[in-house]
Order: C-alpha cells, then structure tokens, then sequence
C-alpha cells in the first residue's frame, strides 16, 4: 500500500502530537558487523573503477542493496518511526573523495526509493503504526566558515555557491525517490547548514511543495558550542527563518553530556525538538559500548522532563538500542512547544534579541 | 547588554567599519591592511557595539571581494563574530556577497521601494531565503521620505507588502526613515528631527513587532567640526526618539555626551533645534555654539561693524554677503522710517550700489554679487508683507521698481545657470524679474509679457536648436505687434547669429547680451527715457555692421564638393590594426554611483568659468586679482559637496554600451554581435568640408575612426549616458523658497561638474575595464582632464557630430530613458540637465575636431542616410550651413 505524501504528512503530524517519535540508529555500524571488502563495495558495478571504494557506506544502495534493505527493515522492526536515508556523504562534493561526484544524484535517489520500500511494506503490515522517510543530507567534509589553513584565516576549501549547488542536486534526488522529510544533520559548522536549507527552499519552490525539514546542529565537546563556535541558541537563531518542523542535536556526545545543550534548545526553539545522541562517548579504541539499557535510561530522563518529541541514536547505536529506547519513551508525554515572545532574534557566535 | 535570558532595549550599532563614513577604515581597507581593519571591528565589540555594521562601498574596491574577505576574517575572530553583523550596501551583489559567509542571523542594510515593488520583493524573498533580518529605507519611487507622513505611509506601505505578501516576519523588519540634517539654515529642515521622532512614534504604534533605526550623526551634519555640540545634539535627539521607540541606531557609541551631564544653558538650545520649538533656535544654538568648541579653537568673529548706525550695517551685510544680522537689521531700518519701501530704495538699494559699482569695477565678482543679492532678497522678503499691506491702503503707491523683465530659458532647452545668475544681478537693480524657468513655449512667454505688462523679454540656451526657437520667438512678437526690447543670452548665442537671424525677424530692439554683468547696463539703458533711443540705433548700427562682415566673410568660406571631401577622409591602416574585444560587451548599467569617488575627477575651472571667474585651476585660488573670491566660492562648493554626498542630495546613474560595428561610408552600423548580421542601430556622422590636404591635414568624419565594413574586420563601438542631476529639483526648490540663489546656482553648477566627472571617470573605466584596451592606464585627474589618453567620446550636439538628432539614435540603442532617468527635449536636450551623452571610440589615431561649415551636397546626402527630408535637416544643421537655405540657388 502506497498512501500519498500529504496523507503520510497529516499521519506524521497527528503521530509527533500524539506521543514521542522514535528515529532509527546508526548506519555505519551496522554496515561495519557485515565486514565487507573492497569488492563488496564495487559491486558489479564500480568492479573496474579507479580508486578504492571500501568506506563508501552511501554506495552501497548501488552495490549491496539488499543489504541496506535489511538494517533498515530491522530498525523498523525495532520499533522506530522515522527511518534515514542512506546519504550521510551522497554529496558531490563529499563523493569527490572517491571520485564518484557525478553519482551524487543516483545514490540519493536510490537511498531514497530503498527506504520508501521498507517503509511501505511495513506501513502495510501494521497501518496503525505509519513509517515515515527522512532523507538525509549530512554537512560534507569541507567548511564554509573554517579555514582550512592555520596561516591563512581568511582561505575557505568551499564556499556557499558550492555547497548550495550540490545540496540541491542531493535534495532533487531523495525528494525524487519519495522521502517525507529532510533531515539536514550533524551540522558542526552553521554555514553549509544555511546553505543546504537555501537549496531545500529552491526544491520546494521549483515542486510547488514543502516537506517538513528537520535541522540537527551538533555540538562537539563540552565548550557547548559547534565545531564553527555558536552556541546551541545561536544556531537555533541562524536557521530557524525556514520554520523547521523539527529541531535539536545530535552525534558528538552521549546522551548524558549533551543533556544541557537539548534542555537550551528545548527553552529557546518554539518548533518539536528531536535529539539523538551516540552511544556515549567512544573508548579508547575507538568504539562505542554505552549499553542500550543505560542509554535507554538517560533518554528516558529526558522524555520524563518534557524535553523532546523525537529521540533516536547516532553512532555506536544497533536496533537494540532504538528498541530499548523506544520502549523507553512509550507512553510519556511529548514536550510541549513553548510559546516564544516574537523578538528579533539574531545571531553572532552568540544570540542576540530584541524585544519590539 | 543582551543574553540568552534578556533582550536589549536600545540597540549601539557600530559604524566604524564602514568604508564611506570611516576615512581611516577606508585607507586600511584599499591598502589592503586586513589585520588592522580587524582591529576597528574588535574595538567596536569592546567599547560596547551589539551590531556591527560593515560596509564596503567605495569605488576603488572590488566591494564583493572585500566583504568577502573581510567577513571570512571576522568569521574566525571569536571576539569580534560573538556579535551579529550588519551587511551593508547599496549594492545587493555585495550584500549576497556577504550574505554568503556569516554562520549567524545578520541584518541587511537595507532594501526600499526606491526601485518599484518587483525588486523589492525579489531582494525580500531572498533574504528570507537565506535568512536575515532587514533595514527598509523610507523610500519609494517617489524619492526618499523627509515629513512624518511620508515616512509613516511609505513604512506601512513596505511593512503590508513585506508581511501580507511574503510572509517576512514582521520581528525582522528594522525600519530607517531617514535622519536628515537640522540647523542647516533652510526652514524646511528645521523639522526633520521631529518629523523623525513624530514617525517612529507611529510606526512604533501602528505596525506590531518592528523595529525602528537610522544613521544619527546625519541629524548634527550642519555643525561638523565641533564636536560638543554635535555629541550633545545626539545625545538629545536619541533621549527623544528612543522614547518615541527607535530601538537601534548606527552611532559611535564611545562618543555621545550623558543627556543628563549636557549643560542646562546648551540643552535647551539643541532641544529647540531638534524639537523645533522656535523659528531663531538655529541662530541660537550657533550663537554659542563656539562657546562648547573645545580648547584652543574658538573662531574669532570681528563684529565691531554692529556697533555701526543701522544703515552702514546693512551695507556692511551686503557687501560683505552675511545673512546672520539681516532681518533685525531690516526690521530695525524700517521702524526708522516713514514706508517700508524706504528701507530699499534707501539703505538696501545704497549697499547694492556699492556692490554694483565694486562689480562693476571688477574688485568684486560674481559669486559675492550672488550671496550679495541673498541677503537683499531676505531683506526684501520680511519688508514684503508690510509692503502689501500699505499697497492695500493705498493702491496707487510706487514700486519703485526700474521695470519688469520676463525671462525663459526656451522651448527644448533645459539649462538655466545663466539665466538665473543674470535674473539675480537684475534683481539686485532693482528690476521685478518673472522667471518662468526652463523649456517655456513661445506662447506662455507672450501670454506673460502681455499679463505681466513686462517691459523687457530675456531669452536664454545653451544647445545649438534654441538658436532656432529664438528666431521664432523674435518672428512671433512681429507678428503679434510686440515693441519691447528683447534679449538675448546663453552659451551658444552670439552677437553674429543675433545680428544674422534674430534682430532682422523683430522690428523692436534685439540685443545679445554677453554676460551677467553687462545684463545691467543694457536693460537700464533700454529702460531709460534719455538713454534709450541712442542706445538702440547704436546697436542697430552695430548689427548691420556684423551682417555684412558676416556676409562677406560668407562668400569667401569655400568648401570642397561632399564627394572629394570623402575622397580625402582620415585613412587608418585597418590591416595591420587588431581591435581590442570589450571585456564586457553590450550595456552595462550604474544605478546609484558612488559621488565621492566623482568629486576627485571634477575639472574645476569650468566651475569658476559659469561664476564669471577666469582662470585655471588651481592657479586661480591664488590669483592676485580674483583669488580671494575664488577660494570662497571653492570653500562653499567643498562643504555644499560634502553635504550633497553626505545627505545624498543627488543620485548619480550611467548606462554604457559596447558593440560590434562597421562604418559604411560615413555611417556607422552597429551589431548586435561579430557576424555583422543584426544592425541594432546606424549612427549618421558629418564630415568636413573645408578644403584640406595630406593625412593630417584630411576631411575628417567620426566614421573614419571605425573600420569599414569591406576591411574584413569587425571593430568595435560604444555609447554612453551618465546623469548626476537626479534629485536635484528638490534642493534647488528649498534653497529659492529660502531666496537663497547662491546656493541654488551653486548647486546646479556642482551637479553639472559631477556629471561631467561622470562621463571622465565611465570613460576611464571604459577604457581600464568595460572595453579594457588600455588596462594599465594610469593617468592623474589633470592628464584625464588634457585628455593624455587613448580614445575620444564626442556628445551629439558637440563640434565633430553637430546633429542633435543622433541623439534619438543613442537613446534607443541604450535604452537610456528606462537605465538612467535622462529624457530628451524636443529639441534633443537631456533632462535632467546635468547629464551627458555620446559615442566611445578606441582607435589611438581617433581625434576631436570640428566639422565646421558643410554644404548642401552633404547635407542631401545625409538627409537621405538619416530617412529625412533635406528641409527638416537643414533646421537641426542650421549652425553649420555654409549657405542660406531660404535662397534659392
């Protein structure tokens, strides 16, 4: 069964006001357990392309499809409500690093279409429970506000036009391969964000429709601000003009550092807060092991203190932590949306207002 | 201060790094030290700017770049990027420039309806888009708001556009409904503050959640250079407006004197002014304003001459042209004597004396006569309503005027410097003057002269197709049975062309009168019961004199056949000539040009040549005879300079254009690109026909200097419009409602050097950048002025194209009415006057000449390229006939 994107949009808005939503886990580490090899990667497909491909997570809707199929069926089966695409790097400018820029289009539209399919099939198997797709668009791995060079602070490796144009080709193809929202995530600098949402409002101008969009900053460390230096009410000042349906953090910390900065957002941001952290902090391999249970405790706190009306996790999360998790938040109340005093709202690396 | 917690209730936006309102920001800018600029923004932050306001609009700069920079700088400085930016711009490329770099919410200054609504909502939207927050000047296209209405009806017109058609969040509307300068001794001005203050509180009341700022230290701009006064001028105008509810403004917050701390004797003078309490709070605060100067620097005023009998004190104010003394003076004069009309014909008209016979001996020139004659009209102006009121008791009572002179600039023609200065000096006399201005028709003029029972007509131009509409004029007043004496002025008239083909229309005098100041002499001779009849049968004599010099001089001009003067045309060698492909081909416009980058091209001396000051500049400021007056006049156009920049009095616009093109014979075709296929446009150019010989001694046409269509190369073309005279009908208007002519003429001689800087600088950057065949000139201003460059731009109207009409042709292929605002008279004048026009050509062998006298073989020829009738062109060329159209050969 395929309903239509506005009926799935009436759903998702009468499911985020009924009860807390539950976005899926990580990606990276459930592809990691699969242990595939440079081969498995290429696929038939990328079998003679020129340089290594291994570590292209995203090019797996091209190569190992099925595979993508399967960890996203099993987040869904864990319990979560929002899947995300597979397109953390589907970029033109993040797929440069393996010289696969002219397939950003492909892999956002495939990512899309694949997890279009799991969701509907699962819709279909239980229809009081609808499943929603967030197309992803992560931050890239250049910088619009940092410079690249320790000498020369003015010098920029990318800039707004850049990303601007690659995000919109990257939007063209998940709205094009079905998702019901935009999940423009992991934002550690402001700038690309901004410039991902110009090309997110360019999309739906040139459709002649909006889908709700999720923005999700991330702050870095304990200094409590983003990788670009603002802190969590400034970045809510820069991109809060696109009136976002969702709004919060994620990846960087564990649930239990980043409480301070979901409690900032969850005051200042007159809009649903979704926050999803990573399995704690990594050790010192490298690796993630906070329990699904502790970590289901934690964000059970906050769902207890009215903080948020979607949780989920980033990295070092597997299907058992979504589903302690959303065990964890069944049945408590969603944040109420606070009433914000209309002020001009503005932003340095700080916030600034100014009441009429 | 502001916090996550708390807001702001006033708003300190830093003004410091902003390139047109920071001379030191501005150098460390262009000698690219970034590193100190950084400091100026970090210095703001620290004394206190919540906002700091950036701008880069300045000529000299690549402004994309530098805010480019400039804000990818700031970006990785965490004390100066805690605080919001301001980008700020006239121009929106530089403002999405910057729009692209900052991670945080800032404030764009600033859209207005200035341009119409469609740009307005495109420049909205986007910001939305990217999302800023806005400053909306209170301007549309009607101009720029100055009374509280305005401001209030443009605001809300911009805010129901803004948040009823776009959905902009009335939060982020900021709206700036201009600050203009008080105290600056026009009457009108005396209520901008208020106004100011009276619409903030109405746009505070009526439009929710907005905001109201604006750029304060315009507001104290008349009192530059004292430093008190002005703080404390602020000081007093924030502590009104903030409670009116403007919420932020761009000040320099490390210097503005405590409302409280301003002594009680000088507060309530700057109140005065700023709330516009009293007609004298000008006067009054400038009284003592020197007393607040500062150390060291107080100016010594002699003002022992007060101390003189009323009537030597309104010589004194005459002579020496100051206005600060003259209505008490007047006032008092008058209570001395039995009529009002005394005061002039006595005292007043005494100063004047003085000041015409100073004139008259040359120990003084004509810019004092001018401010002479201001204080005389303010004079005259307060004795007027007494005047009236004695009229009205006894009708039959004198004027005492000498007579009454119409005077008109004629049909098509747009320029009035000379007539005004000569309206002036007759009015100085003490003759009535009816000045009906610019672009009048020969029927408004006799209607006039019938209504107003004139005595003298004066008719004025200064484009060669009013020479034509004056001998109509003259025809006319025949015709209709006129007897009075009329006169002749302007810069294109002579005594030749008055004599040849205007005094034998007319059966009354017909005199042409050289300048100012021999307008005088003439009409009181012609006024004069005893002078009148010898004057006019000398002048008769005269004329007949120059008609037959003229006559034989005729018929020993003799001029080559058309055909032979072609044959003889200037040859280039096109084979071995490579010409350069513009960088920027077709139009490129210039909305609202930066004025202070044209002053430093102004060419002064035809500024001083327009006030009767001969001389050269700079050597005239120390010549021993005119000097004094020079450096006078010199001062007033820096400070009156300053203030058109400063309160942006006038909008300065260009379109230019770059083409393909081929000469075809003497025309010359332009492409709409290098195949030649589209003719967008064919110019029409004359050539000479005296007799000459060799290469340099050729029969030149401008369409030699474009290589011709057979040569097999295409070459290339360009066409220009400038105006600086946009905007300025509004200060003029003041400064005539003020009588102040002084500084009416001075005004509109200023506009017409800017324009011409105008074209100087588009035709440099033509030649550097747009066309770019000569990127590494590198002249100063006197070398562009003796024009040491490569290339000529001559204006249709001018000797080497005499044909005014060409200019239709221009106008089309520029578009240039919809680009710059500059229309044409019937009779091809540009409006507003201080524009100019022409054609660009790169080949270095292109030269200026004259054309000089063509004959009627040319002229056949050319009517027939042009697709007009041999008769219709002979008008338009009639100055450069060799031969009298109306006899028959």
């Amino acid at each position: 069964m395929t309903s239509s994107r506005e009926d799935r949009r009436a759903q998702l808005v009468a499911a985020i006001e009924s009860r807390i939503l539950v976005l899926d886990g990580a990606m990276g580490t459930m592809i990691q357990s699969y242990n595939f090899d440079e081969a498995d990667f290429r696929g038939e497909r990328f079998k003679d392309w020129s340089q290594d491909l291994r570590g292209n997570n995203d090019l797996l809707c091209l190569t190992q499809p099925e595979i993508l199929s399967e960890i996203h069926r099993a987040y869904l089966d864990a319990g979560a409500d929002i899947l995300e695409t597979n397109t953390f790097s589907s970029t033109s400018i993040a797929q440069a690093d393996y010289g696969l820029e002219d397939y950003a289009r492909e892999l956002n539209l495939e990512s899309a279409r694949s997890a279009r399919q799991v969701c509907d099939i699962v819709t279909s198997e239980n229809p009081k429970k609808p499943r929603f797709v967030a197309g992803t668009l992560g931050p890239t791995n250049r910088t619009a506000s940092i410079s690249p060079d320790v000498n020369d602070p003015g010098k920029r490796n990318t800039c707004f036009d850049e990303l601007r144009v690659a995000y919109q080709e990257a939007v063209e193809g998940l709205v094009e391969g079905g998702v019901d929202l935009i999940l423009v995530e992991t934002i550690f600098d402001t700038l690309n964000a901004k410039a991902a949402l110009f090309a997110i409002e360019d999309v739906f101008e040139s459709i002649g429709d909006q889908l709700p969009v999720m923005i999700s900053g991330t702050i870095t460390d304990q200094s409590g601000r983003t990788l670009s230096g603002q802190t969590a009410e400034a970045f809510w000042n820069s991109v809060r003009h696109v009136a976002p349906f969702t709004t919060g953090l994620n990846c960087a910390l564990g649930a239990e550092q980043l409480r301070p900065y979901v409690s900032e957002i969850s005051r200042v941001a007159d809009t649903y807060v979704c926050t999803y952290p990573n399995a704690g902090l990594p050790n010192e391999f490298g690796e993630y092991d906070q329990s699904p249970e502790e970590m289901a405790a934690l964000i059970g706190g906050w769902a207890d203190d009215g903080l948020v009306n979607a949780v989920g996790g980033c990295c070092g999360t597997t299907p058992d932590h979504i589903r302690a998790i959303a065990n964890a938040v069944t049945g408590k109340t969603p944040r109420a949306i606070p009433a914000v005093d209309r002020k001009l709202r503005l932003s340095g690396l700080e916030p600034f207002a100014l009441a009429s | 201060m502001t916090s996550s917690s708390g807001s702001a209730t006033f708003v300190n936006i830093g003004e410091r790094t902003n390139v047109t309102g920071s001379a030191r920001f501005k150098k460390l800018i262009l000698n690219d030290d970034f590193e100190a600029a950084l400091d100026v923004a970090r210095q703001q932050v620290e004394n206190g700017a919540q906002i700091i306001d950036v701008n880069m609009d300045e000529a000299m700069l690549d402004s994309e770049a530098a805010m480019t920079r400039f804000l990818n700088l700031i970006a990785t400085e965490p004390d100066i990027s805690r605080v919001p930016l301001m980008i700020d711009s006239s121009k929106w490329s530089v403002i999405e420039a910057g729009l692209k770099c900052v991670q945080g919410k800032s404030v764009v200054n600033s859209i207005s309806l200035k341009e119409g609504e469609e740009p307005f909502f495109e420049q909205a939207r986007k910001l939305k888009r990217y999302g800023a927050a806005v400053v909306v000047m209170a301007f549309d296209q009607d101009g720029q708001a100055d009374t509280a209405d305005r401001k209030v009806e443009i605001c809300t017109r911009s805010y129901k556009l803004l948040t009823e058609e776009i959905g902009f969040p009335p939060e982020d509307i900021i709206f700036d409904p201009n600050i203009f300068a008080v105290a600056t001794g026009i009457e009108e001005h005396n209520s901008y503050a208020l106004d100011f203050i009276e619409a903030t509180r109405r746009i505070k009341e009526t439009l929710p959640h907005c905001h109201v700022s604006g750029g304060v230290s315009n507001i104290s701009f008349s009192f530059r250079g004292n430093e008190p006064i002005r703080e404390a001028m602020h000081s007093v105008f924030l502590y009104h407006a903030i409670n009116a509810g403007m919420d932020m403004g761009i000040v320099n917050a490390g210097q503005l004197a405590v409302y409280a701390d301003i002594p009680e004797a000088l507060k309530e003078r700057v109140e005065d002014v700023i709330l516009n309490r009293r007609p004298d709070a000008t006067d009054r605060l400038l009284e003592i304003a020197d007393e607040y100067r500062g150390e060291g620097k107080k100016r010594v005023v002699d003002l022992s001459w007060r101390e003189k009998p009323v009537n030597e004190r309104l010589s004194h104010a005459l002579v020496n042209g100051t206005t600060d003394f003259i209505i008490e003076d007047t006032e008092e004069a008058r209570t001395h004597t039995k009529r009002p009309l005394d005061v002039i014909e006595g005292p007043l008209m005494d100063g004047m004396n003085i000041v015409g016979d100073l004139f008259g001996s040359g120990k003084m020139f004509l810019p004092q006569v001018v401010k002479s004659a201001r204080v005389m009209k303010k004079a005259v102006a307060h004795l007027i309503p007494y005047i009236e009121e004695e009229k009205a008791n006894n009708p039959d009572s004198d004027t005492g005027s000498k007579g009454k002179i119409v005077l008109a600039t004629v049909k098509g023609d747009v320029h009035d410097i000379g007539k005004n200065i000569v309206g002036v000096v007759l009015q100085c006399n003490n003759f009535d003057i009816v000045d009906l201005g610019v672009m009048v028709p020969c029927e408004k003029i006799l209607e006039t002269v019938k209504a107003e029972n004139a005595d003298i007509i004066g008719l004025s131009g200064l484009i060669t197709p009013s020479l034509d509409e004056m001998v109509y004029v003259g025809s006319e007043m025949k015709r209709q049975g006129f007897d009075i004496p009329l006169l002749i002025g302007g810069a294109t008239t002579s005594k030749v062309h008055t004599a040849v083909k205007i005094e034998p229309k007319y059966d009354g005098a017909t005199v042409y009168v050289t300048d100012a100041s021999r307008a005088v002499g003439v009409a009181s001779s012609l006024l004069s019961a005893n002078q009148k009849d010898a004057f006019i049968s000398s002048v008769k004599t005269d004329y007949e004199k120059v008609r037959d010099t003229h006559e034989r001089g005729q018929s020993k001009k003799t001029r080559l056949a058309y055909k032979d003067a072609k044959a003889n045309g200037f040859k280039i060698d096109w084979a071995s000539y490579e010409s350069h492909q513009p960088e920027t081909p077709g139009l490129t416009n210039f909305d609202d040009y930066d004025l202070a980058e044209l002053t430093a091209c102004i060419d002064w001396s035809p500024f001083f040549s327009t006030w009767e000051l001969r001389g050269t500049y700079p050597d005239i400021l120390s010549d021993p005879r005119v000097g004094e007056s020079a450096r006078s006049l010199y001062n007033d156009a820096q400070a009156m300079l300053q203030r058109i920049i400063g309160e942006k009095w006038l909008t300065a616009k260009a379109v230019v254009g770059l083409w393909p093109a081929n000469s075809v014979g003497d025309d010359i075709e332009v492409y709409a690109d290098t195949t030649g296929k589209i003719v967008l446009q064919t110019f029409h150019t004359l050539r000479q026909q005296m007799p000459r010989q060799g290469r340099d001694r050729a029969n030149f046409a401008l369409s030699d200097f474009v290589a011709p269509k057979d040569s097999g190369h295409v070459d290339t073309i360009g066409a220009f419009v400038v105006t600086a005279g946009l905007g300025i009908d509004e200060h003029v208007q003041a400064f005539e409602d003020a009588h102040d002519d002084y500084n009416s003429i001075l005004l509109k001689a200023l506009a017409d050097r800017l324009a011409e800087a105008f074209a100087e600088r588009m035709h440099q950057r033509i030649r550097t950048e747009l066309w770019g065949y000569a990127p590494d000139e590198d002249l100063n201003n006197e070398d562009l002025i003796r024009e040491q460059y490569q290339g000529i731009r001559p204006a249709p109207g001018y000797p080497a194209s005499p044909d005014h009409t060409e200019k239709g042709l221009l106008w089309d292929l520029l578009d240039a009415e919809r680009h710059t605002g500059v229309s044409l008279t019937e009779s091809y004048a540009m409006w507003p006057a201080s524009s100019v026009s022409g054609l660009y050509f790169g080949h270095p062998d292109s030269r200026y000449f004259g054309v000089g006298k063509i004959e009627q073989d040319q002229v056949v020829d050319y009517a027939k390229r042009k697709g007009s009738d041999v008769k219709t062109m002979e008008r338009w060329l009639s100055p450069n006939l060799n031969y009298d159209p109306d006899d028959e050969k």
